[in-house]
Formats: C-alpha cells, structure tokens, sequence
C-alpha cells in the first residue's frame, strides 16, 4: 500500500542546479545575451508576447533564456509574471489603419491603393540553408529608396464603401475580459477574438487548415495583411487628456469570404479578422479564418460538426498553459489514485476467477 | 528638427516611448530636488484592438508600463506612464514633465524633446523608406518603362 509521502528536497534542487548547469551549457561557449535574443530571434520573441499575451520584448527574451527555447514554457513564465503586475487601466482601441507599414500585401487587389508591400518577408525565398550563417557575415544594411508619404487606408474598406462588404457592429461600452472572467458560452465575438490572439499558433494553424480543407468550408481570401508599428494610447485620469505612450508591432490579416445572405441580407462579403503583437502572419491568418469559422452561427450558416465552427471546443481548447498544465499535471505523483485503480483490479481479477471456481 | 515646441500630452507621449538609454543620454543631469506623490510602480496596460478593425472593441493583449509622479519644491507636479519596466526611465520621465512646466521649458525643449522626437522621426523614415524599396511595382512590370 502507498501512503501519501514527503521527501525528495534534495534530489528537487539537485535537479534545478542541473537544469541551470544545462541551460549554460558548454561554458567554452559565450552565454546568450538577452539582447541578441531579442534582436536575433525575434520571432521567438514575438510568439511569446503574442501568446504570453504581454508585451515587453525584453522581458519575452529573459523568458525564452531561462525555459532554454522551450516557447510554451517561455509562455507560461511570461502569463506567471503577468499576474503579479497590476493593471493601471485600457487603451484606446488601436488604430490600425494609421500603421505604419513594414509589410502589406493584399491577395484580393493588386492595384490596391498605397501599393503592396513586401516588407521582410520569407516569401519567394527558396528554403535552402544558408550555411554562410554559421560563419556570422557582414550584412548589408537593408536598401532603401525615397519613400512618398501613402495613405495606406485597409483594403476591404473600397469593399465596405461599395456595400459588399458585411459592417462590423459596434460594440457596448463594456469590453469583456476573459482574464477577469472566466469564459461561458455562447462567448461574443470580442471574447472569441481575445482568446484567439493569446491562443496557440499551431493549434489555431491547424483549426484553420481544416477549414481549408472542407470541415467547416468557408472559402477565405487574404484580403489584407499589414504588419508595422502602431501606436497606443490612453486616457490618463490625473492629466484629463489622452497620451500616446507605447508603440507596439503588430500583425493584422482580415479575410474576406462569401456569405450567400439571408432573408434579410443581401448576398455580400464577410470578414474574418486576426490581430497578433509582432510579426506573426501564419497566426494572424489562421486567426482570421477561425474567427471567421466561428461566426457560423451568428451568420445562420450550416453548422455540419466540424469542429472549427464549435466556439466551446476552440475556445476551450486554444490555450496552451491551460492545455499543458492539465496534460502535464498527470506525471505528477498520482499515487494513492493509481493504488485505488490497482486494488480494483485485482479484486476484478480474484470475483471473476471465484466465479469460475464455482461453474 | 521641429521648431514647434510640443504641447505637453505630446511630449508626454515621447517620453513615455523613448528607450532609456536614448533618454538618459540627452539627459544625464543629477535630478533636482523632488518629492515622490507616487513612487516608480511596474503595471500593464490592457492594449484593445477592433474587431474587423472598425468595429467593437477587444481586449488584444496587455504591454508593460511603469508610472510615476513628483513634485517639484515650486509645487509643480509632473506625471509619468511610460512604456516598458524600468523606474528609472519613469522617474526621469516625471520629473522631465514637471521641468517643462516650469522656466526651464524652453531649454529642455531645445535639449531633450527636440532631439528625442528627431530619432524617432528618423526611425519611422528609415522603416519607410526600407518598406518602400519592396514596393512591389505592378504597372512597372506590364508595361516596360522606366
């Protein structure tokens, strides 16, 4: 019979001072600054703020150094620290149409006014190693040509002002918070779209592939994707004014989509929408078509199963410290449990072999 | 370099976005004399976003901010929320905002926000005119000119 024990103090913080030992490693080789983290991998950075749901950079660094790259760990640190900071109140909504443009390119126009661009993109690159990296070269800084001050207004609004395009319904003054309250269902869209940006990646990529790929088929367009640097605001109380007090990166995709209409809607278009702190498209797309999936309902669509157009099993689903801490609580001691399920086992084994004794 | 002087919620808005060491440079000065009403204190900002970016609000996320306040021996109070976690950058950005208030405006206007608010400039025409040589030329490309 196991019994509930204490113990294993040491061997615990033997096992940390391994982990820092490992998480130096080789000391022959320089320890990792936060800065060239920060610098050098910063897509890494930027998935953890996007799903950290905090952004600080350097903070999304020392995060990523101490969980040795392991990003959902980096996450979870980043999400622990979060809670201990008090929140001094909301922005304004973020103006993402005043971006300043890094990189924007739209699938649905060509022409579209403000012109498309490609910014620093991994597109039309061939995918092969470039083994002159290891060698650390000189890098031309990027080329750079007399830019003209362009309106770069959103794409879908030409759609929008020809009516094409299904409105966005303002909402009430009371914007839900998913970290204040916990989530039920039905969830309303600006519930959805908050759990979607701090969601995991892959697993909203794949939700997203399986609406491509006919579960929930909702054909999207790229209408836009635009990455760059917006600024932020808020109303301070003790000045009565509003101050732009961050900027931040961003990435938005808005996808576009045919709805059929109803008896009360004309056939038009409707918008799927995905927004992401720093520059994350594969997120920000995938985010678009699953908010986009998740609207069947309110848009009277068919709802045939697939598990895309299920906000409970998205929504519940899409955290990855919610989904790790579970999973990974079951290797934790679970041993007066297991005992319970071994003595049923046996006492299964020994009625059923008494039962054949007496036939 | 702009000859306008800022109003205050923009230098504000500067300060608050500035890195510390950009700060700190231009303005390395001993603090004058000053008495906390609210001491440096590390929070988050909730950052909303819009859905379909033109309609309801939503909660995107939140980014770090530090604030801070003082008052200066005249009585002239400075405020500060600025992006990011470090004290030190609030600190200087609440007494900078107090300063500013007071004869020595012009000067610091001159010195720090001038200087300040150029490497910024700088940084967003860099961003453009790097965003615009990946413009992609369509018409370029049809028709053979140029």
């Amino acid at each position: 019979m196991y019994v509930a024990v204490k113990g294993g103090e040491r061997a615990i913080e033997n096992a940390h001072a391994w982990l820092d030992d490992a998480r130096r490693g080789d000391r022959d080789v320089p320890d990792l600054g936060l800065a060239q983290i920060r610098e050098q991998l910063a897509l890494a950075v930027d998935r953890v703020m996007a799903e950290g749901s905090l952004y600080d950079p350097d903070l999304a660094a020392l995060a990523l150094k101490q969980a040795r790259g392991d990003v959902i760990e980096a996450v979870f640190l980043t999400r622990a620290f979060r809670t201990t900071l008090p929140r001094f109140g909301a922005s304004l909504p973020v103006d993402t149409g005043a971006m300043q443009i890094l990189r924007r390119i739209s699938a649905t126009y060509k022409d579209a006014p403000g012109g498309q661009v490609l910014g620093p993109t991994f597109d039309y690159t061939h995918r092969l190693l470039d083994f002159d990296l290891a060698q650390a070269p000189e890098v031309a800084p990027a080329p750079e040509i007399e830019a003209r001050p362009a309106d770069t207004p959103h794409i879908l609004s030409h759609l929008d002002a020809e009516g094409l395009m299904q409105g966005e319904t303002p909402g009430g003054s009371e914007v839900p918070d998913l970290t204040r309250t916990p989530l039920e269902f039905p969830a309303e869209r600006a519930l959805r779209l908050q759990a979607l940006a701090r969601g995991d990646e892959g697993f909203l990529l794949s939700l997203a592939y399986s609406t491509q790929r006919g579960y929930g088929r909702n054909h999207a367009f790229v209408g836009e994707l635009r990455i760059g640097h917006v600024r932020v605001s808020a109303h301070l109380p003790e000045l009565g004014f509003e101050i732009e007090f961050a900027e931040i990166e961003l990435t938005e995709c808005e996808s576009v989509n045919q709805f059929q209409g109803s008896k009360t809607e004309p056939a038009q278009f409707t918008r799927g929408y995905g927004l992401v702190f720093g520059q994350s498209e594969r997120k920000a797309i995938s985010m678009a078509l699953v908010d986009r999936a998740l609207r069947a309902r309110e848009l009277g669509e068919d709802m045939d199963g697939a598990p895309a157009q299920d906000e409970e099993f998205v929504l519940s689903h899409c955290d990855n410290i919610q989904s790790s801490g579970f999973l990974e609580h079951i290797k934790l001691p679970h041993y007066v449990d297991f005992q319970a399920e071994l003595e049923l086992i046996r006492k299964m084994r020994r009625d059923a072999a008494a039962r054949q004794a007496a036939e | 370099m702009s000859a306008q002087p800022l109003s205050r919620r923009d230098w504000l808005g500067l300060i608050a976005r500035a890195p510390m060491a950009r700060l700190g440079a231009l303005w390395p000065d001993d603090p004058p004399e000053f008495t906390w009403l609210r001491k440096p204190e590390v929070g988050a900002m909730m950052v909303q976003g819009r859905a379909g970016a033109v309609g309801a609000a939503f909660n995107l996320g939140e980014v770090t901010v530090t604030r801070a306040s003082v008052r200066l021996p005249c009585g002239t109070i400075g405020h500060a929320l600025v992006q990011g976690r470090d004290t030190r950058k609030a600190e200087r950005a609440a007494l900078l905002d107090a300063l500013l208030q007071t004869e020595h405006e012009e000067q610091l206007q001159a010195t720090v926000l001038a200087p300040l608010q150029a490497a910024e400039q700088e940084e967003a025409e860099t961003r453009a005119r790097r965003a615009a040589a990946t413009k992609v030329d369509f018409f370029t490309m049809v028709r053979g000119e140029g």
